[in-house]
Order: structure tokens, then C-alpha cells, then sequence
């Protein structure tokens, strides 16, 4: 370990490449501690999503139309305005106006923090996607399939967590996985509102130790890295999933 | 219509929703796409802000004190935010056609005979397709020299320029990749037939195949578009004046709590009103160019 540090410390002074979060302790910490946030801040609202995703589309067949129409809107409203306004509006406008409470240390704490705040707005934002990709997974289930659930005996409820929902799912994999990928590079924005993640580590870093060339591509490779890894274990999944017979 | 399971005569699934169906591959890799629109959903975005205009409006009054009532402060900031909101436009609009050229550059780059272009051009775009667009914003901030000097002529970068090319970047392996979505999409046979005529390999994509994917590359490029658009106000986090900044700084002048909501609001509608009408747009040329079976 120590040697690869040394290595590190040598290619800082000889050809001036500065990889300080390669041997200094405080520098790795903070990166580390940033790609955790990102991690985190992504499996969340990666969850979060494909549940909004999952309860939108359900009730997007609702038999009211009032339901109907409030999804609707929903969608439209996150699909067609930049997810930084959302943000800004989420954290600035909304944030503004909820109560603040004392904490431990006598300090006024709003009552979402800004990470809470991150995880909802992308989660809202991601959610509006996936709705859309569900539906369309949920109409290439074939009305007869439902109609034997109905004659079964099973409730509305229970033929779209049974019957329609496995089938679904299976279907809009691919389009899921796009928008889960779009989702882990959203999570960039939280660096507007100072979330601790990898970008606002990587650019705390790089103020001070003036490294920018070398944090930037760290940067880019990391996300990448990510992002591809997400791809790989979705595609894995992808695979797993896949129903003999139906293929496109 | 039902897809059936090789061997066997019993229907396993419809084909997959018109969503997923209506574009190929490379379109859906975007993942972004625009369907089901109600001109009801705009009507309903109005009344929302009427609404928050008017709670806001309801509180300030309750504070008691005389002050400016919402909706004349948000006259008085509205023509300063638009002008910034504009410049939003306008870098999208550069940054399009900037992203198109090269796109479609290196989109022809990646259906190359030659291997070595082919694959440098396939890492090229999957890399900046998979970097998030705000990472490669800060790259090109700090990283492009504030001027360039050519043979002793010096010309000046300045920092929107600079935000405009790294806008681009992502936007240029969108486009490379509808590019090389929509040739892959022309049936083999063009190609064979034009083979048949003796044209050559430059005149068949530029008087056979290009023209034909022309037709269906505009709905995910306008796609592209909208997003972009939406991306821009990523510019104010680098600290370009744009039309979010415009609004904070009218917030921060203003000082009052309840001005947030409608001011956010007004922005977020602004944008929503440009882009709805293109994802519209998109749905109907979508629709128009569909390929069948």
C-alpha cells in the first residue's frame, strides 16, 4: 500500500500529476466519503422511483378519472422542466416554508435536510419516467391474461401485484434500465445544494489542493465506472428475468 | 397482434406498449420520451400558479404591514428573469447545432469500414453518453483555456462559449448515437439494391440511406433537444448568468419568504411551455414515421 502511495507522491512532483486522493489520508476520506453519498443518494431514489413508478402506473389505471388526470399532470409537469429548477424549487421554495425545529445542539435545523431534500426531488423526477415505462409494460400484458386472473377470483389489487406486474416488469426492463442510468447521472445536481456527494467532494478537493486536471478526470472515470457497473448488473438482471419464448 | 413462443400456438405477450414499441433502440436509449399529452395538463400548470400567486398573495397581506403585493413584484422581476431565461434559449440553440455537427461526425465515424475509426468513435460516444452532463460542464470550464492563440492571433473564449462547447459534448454522443440508430434501421436491402446499381459506398449512404433516416432521426433529435434546453439552466451552478440566476438574485434582493414559490414557479413554467409544445411535436412526427412490423 505504502509503495503504491510512494509511487503516487513521486508522479505529484516528477511529471507535476497530482493524485492526492491516492496518499493523502484527509483527501481519500473525503472522496470516499462522497462516492458513498452518491451511492447512496442513487440505490434511494432508485428505489424510490420504481415505487413511485410502480403505485403511478397503477393508479393511472384507476377507474376515476380524476386519479387519472392528477398522474398525468404529475408527469407532464417533471418531465418538461429542468430537474435543477425542480431541485431549486424543492429545497429553496419548499424548503422555506416548513417548520425548523431545535436540535441537540440548540442549533435551528430545518426539517429535511438538503440530502432529504436531493432524494426527493430526483425520486419525483425519476418517478415521472418510470410511470410511463410501466404503463407501457402494463399494456403489452394481454387482456386475456387479466381475464383469467378476474375469473380466478382475484381482486384488482391482486392481478396487478400477481399477475401484471411480473410480466410488466419484465418488459420494460430495458427502458428502466436507461432511465435508472439517466437517474445516477442526475445525482450530480445535489452538488447545487451542497450535498456532500463525489462531485462537491471532488470539487472541495480540488479548490484547495488545486489538482483540477487530475480530479476532473478521476471524476469522469469514476462516474463512468458507475454507471457501468449499474449497466452490467441490470444486464445480468435483464437476463435472469427474461421470459423463454418472448424475445424482441 | 400476440407474439407467440416458438413451438408452440399459445399466446405469451402482446408486443411491448407503443412507448417501447415506436422507437428503436437507440431512440429509447435516451430513455426520455414524450407521450400521451393533454393540452388539459396546461390549463391545469396555470391554474397551479394562479394559485400559488394567490396563497403567497393571501399571506403577505396577513403579515399585516403594508408591502408590495405579490404579483407587482413579480412584474417588476419578470422582464430581467425572461431576458435571462432567453439566454437559456440561445445556448441551447448553439450548443444543438454545435453537438449536431460533430454528432453526426461521429456517429458516421462509427458505421466506418475501417475497425480501428470504429471503435475509437464507439469509446468516444459511450463516454460522454455515460458521463453525467454536469461533470463534463465543469471539465470544459476549467479545463479550456480562457483564449486560444492561432498563427499569433488570439481569440478570446469567454466563459459562456466555453459552457455552450461543454453542452455540446453530451449532446454530440446523443447524436451520434441517433445517427447510427437510424442507418442501422434502414433495411439491408437498400444497401444491397444500391450495391446492385452500381453506386458507391459514398453515394449510397449520401442519396440512399442518409435521406431516408433523415425522416427518422427528427423525433429523438428534437427529443434531444428538449432536453438540452432543460440542461441549460446547469450553466448558472458554473456561474454564467442565466435565467436561474436572474431569479435568485431577484429573490435574494426582494428578501421575502413568500415570493419563493410563485418565483420558481413561473420559471419552472416558462419551461415547461417551451418544451411541451416540442415533446407535442415529437409525439406526432413519432407517430407519423413509424416504422410497421
Amino acid at each position: 500500500m505504502s509503495a503504491i502511495e510512494a509511487f503516487f507522491q513521486r508522479l505529484g512532483t516528477a511529471p507535476g500529476w497530482n493524485f492526492s486522493i491516492v496518499y493523502d489520508a484527509f483527501d481519500r476520506a473525503r472522496f470516499l466519503e462522497g462516492l458513498v453519498t452518491t451511492i447512496l443518494l442513487s440505490l434511494t431514489c432508485l428505489v424510490l422511483s420504481i415505487i413511485i413508478g410502480i403505485v403511478g402506473a397503477w393508479l393511472q389505471g384507476s377507474t376515476l378519472r380524476v386519479t387519472r388526470r392528477i398522474v398525468q399532470g404529475y408527469i407532464q409537469f417533471f418531465r418538461n422542466t429542468p430537474p435543477l429548477v425542480q431541485l431549486f424549487f424543492f429545497y429553496f421554495a419548499i424548503g422555506s416554508i416548513l417548520p425548523r425545529s431545535l436540535n441537540s445542539s440548540g442549533q435551528m435545523e430545518p426539517m429535511i435536510s438538503n440530502l432529504g431534500w436531493a432524494i426527493v426531488s430526483f425520486s419525483f423526477f425519476a418517478g415521472a419516467f418510470n410511470v410511463e415505462i410501466f404503463r407501457s409494460g402494463i399494456q403489452a400484458v394481454p387482456r386475456t391474461t387479466v381475464e383469467a386472473a378476474e375469473a380466478l377470483g382475484y381482486s384488482r389489487l391482486g392481478i396487478y401485484v400477481h399477475v401484471v406486474l411480473p410480466l410488466a416488469f419484465r418488459i420494460c426492463l430495458p427502458a428502466l434500465n436507461n432511465n435508472l442510468v439517466n437517474l445516477v447521472k442526475t445525482t450530480t445536481l445535489a452538488y447545487a445544494i451542497a450535498v456532500p456527494e463525489l462531485l462537491y467532494a471532488a470539487a472541495q478537493i480540488w479548490s484547495e489542493v488545486f489538482n483540477v486536471r487530475e480530479m476532473m478526470n478521476v471524476l469522469l472515470v469514476t462516474y463512468v465506472a458507475i454507471v457501468a457497473v449499474l449497466v452490467w448488473a441490470m444486464g445480468r438482471w435483464e437476463r435472469a428475468m427474461r421470459i423463454p419464448g418472448y424475445s424482441t | 397482434m400476440i407474439a407467440r413462443a416458438p413451438g408452440t400456438d399459445l399466446p405469451v405477450l402482446l408486443p411491448a406498449g407503443d412507448a417501447l414499441r415506436a422507437r428503436p433502440d437507440q431512440a429509447a436509449a435516451l430513455g426520455w420520451t414524450s407521450r400521451s399529452f393533454t393540452p388539459r395538463s396546461l390549463a391545469s400548470l396555470l391554474a397551479l400558479f394562479v394559485l400559488a400567486v394567490l396563497v403567497a398573495d393571501a399571506q403577505a397581506q396577513a403579515a399585516g404591514a403594508p408591502r408590495e403585493s405579490v404579483v407587482t413584484m413579480l412584474l417588476k422581476w419578470a422582464p430581467l428573469v425572461f431576458q435571462g431565461f432567453l439566454f437559456n434559449l440561445l445556448v441551447s440553440v448553439l450548443a444543438m447545432a454545435l453537438g449536431s455537427f460533430a454528432g453526426a461526425a461521429l456517429g458516421l465515424a462509427q458505421i466506418s469500414l475501417l475497425a480501428p475509426v470504429r471503435g475509437a468513435s464507439w469509446i468516444a460516444t459511450q463516454f460522454f453518453r455515460n458521463a453525467p452532463w454536469l461533470v463534463l460542464l465543469f471539465y470544459c470550464m476549467f479545463l479550456l483555456p480562457f483564449e486560444i492563440q492561432i498563427l499569433g492571433l488570439t481569440i478570446p473564449l469567454p466563459a459562456w462559449l466555453k459552457a455552450v462547447v461543454g453542452l455540446a459534448l453530451p449532446v454530440m454522443a446523443n447524436v451520434a448515437e441517433i445517427v447510427r440508430g437510424g442507418v442501422r434501421s434502414i433495411p439491408a436491402t437498400q444497401w444491397e439494391s444500391a450495391e446492385a446499381l452500381a453506386f458507391s459506398r459514398r453515394q449510397t449512404l449520401w442519396m440512399v440511406i442518409l435521406p431516408q433516416c433523415l425522416k427518422r432521426m427528427t423525433p429523438p433529435w428534437m427529443n434531444l433537444y428538449a432536453i438540452l434546453t432543460m440542461a441549460t439552466t446547469l450553466i448558472s451552478v458554473v456561474g454564467i448568468q442565466d435565467g436561474m440566476t436572474t431569479a435568485r438574485a431577484a429573490l435574494v434582493a426582494e428578501q421575502r419568504l413568500e415570493l419563493f414559490i410563485p418565483m420558481y414557479l413561473m420559471l419552472l413554467s416558462w419551461f415547461f411551455l417551451y418544451c411541451y409544445p416540442i415533446a407535442r411535436l415529437t409525439l406526432r412526427l413519432e407517430r407519423r414515421f413509424q416504422v410497421r412490423g
